[in-house]
């Protein structure tokens, strides 16, 4: 059940970014050339998405606890640094450059473009390399 | 439909629907537990435009107007960029701003400008694609 029901809530995100463009590389950095080929449209699909989270979860908040797990596990962390704020300008060069971002990239992958598989490729590289100087640093500071 | 994914796997799981954290999860999985769901979430994104080409009869359009260099080199740093920075497009900008959270909108803040400023230099002053 746990995983029919992740399998489905996949699939509308899945057909939520294709339907809404957020998959595709041209109309996302057209949607940032605000001096070029600007296409604001893509406003509409973050901007719909968020306020629809923000009543979404307003509602579910209500709730003690989740269907079905026994807690809401949410980012408790509240410190805003240089991780932060570097890792979050370093993902944002990386989204200029290359035009998908994670979660656009993924359904992506259902077209069974080479692009894709590629991105998806160099970004998991990335991923693995953060991860593995992260361990290297926490086990040098233990 | 991306605002109802986030609401239902909250409602369901408890969880953020978070691209970085789904994937990171499945590089470096905590437990068989927390790879699972989310492997059948990824499973479930990648469907999606076989369904949405099952229901229209075309595939959603997926145009990559860069170089394959770009392309990898852009991918490597959103790698790293999403994990220092803990969350990306999904996480910070659509789960994280819904619940306010200070640090999300400032993530949101920061890459949307970073991405703005980048597509600028790369289209408009080094004019290579």
């Amino acid at each position: 059940m746990r995983i029919l029901a992740a399998y489905l809530i996949g699939l509308i995100f899945g057909v939520g970014i294709s339907i809404g463009g957020m998959a595709n590389p041209a109309k996302v950095l057209n949607f940032f050339d605000v001096a070029g080929t600007w296409d604001p449209s893509l406003i509409f699909v973050m901007g719909g998405a968020l306020i629809t989270t923000f009543i979404g979860y307003k509602l579910v908040f209500g709730r003690s606890a989740p269907i079905m797990e026994d807690s809401f596990q949410v980012p408790a962390n509240r410190t805003i640094d240089l991780k932060l704020v570097g890792g979050s300008a370093v993902f944002g060069i990386g989204w200029g450059i290359a035009g998908f971002c994670p979660g656009g990239a993924l359904p992506a992958l259902g077209t069974g473009r080479w692009e894709v598989i590629v991105f998806v490729l160099a970004l998991l590289a990335g991923i693995f390399l953060a991860k593995f100087i992260q361990s290297m640093g926490a086990r040098s500071a233990a | 439909m991306i605002g109802a994914a986030a609401t239902l796997l909250m409602l369901f799981m408890g969880r953020v629907m978070g691209a970085t954290g789904i994937l990171a999860g499945l590089v470096v999985p905590a437990s068989r537990n927390e790879f699972t769901w989310r492997a059948a979430v990824v499973a479930g994104m990648v469907s999606g435009p076989v369904l949405v080409m099952f229901l229209t009869g075309q595939m959603p359009a997926v145009q990559v107007p860069v170089s394959t260099p770009m392309l990898v080199i852009g991918a490597f740093i959103v790698g790293l960029g999403v994990t220092y920075g803990a969350g990306c497009t999904s996480g910070h900008g659509v789960c994280g701003m819904a619940r306010l959270s200070p640090r999300s909108i400032i993530a949101t803040i920061t890459f949307m400008a970073c991405t703005l400023v980048t597509v600028y230099i790369v289209r408009h002053v080094l004019g290579v694609s």
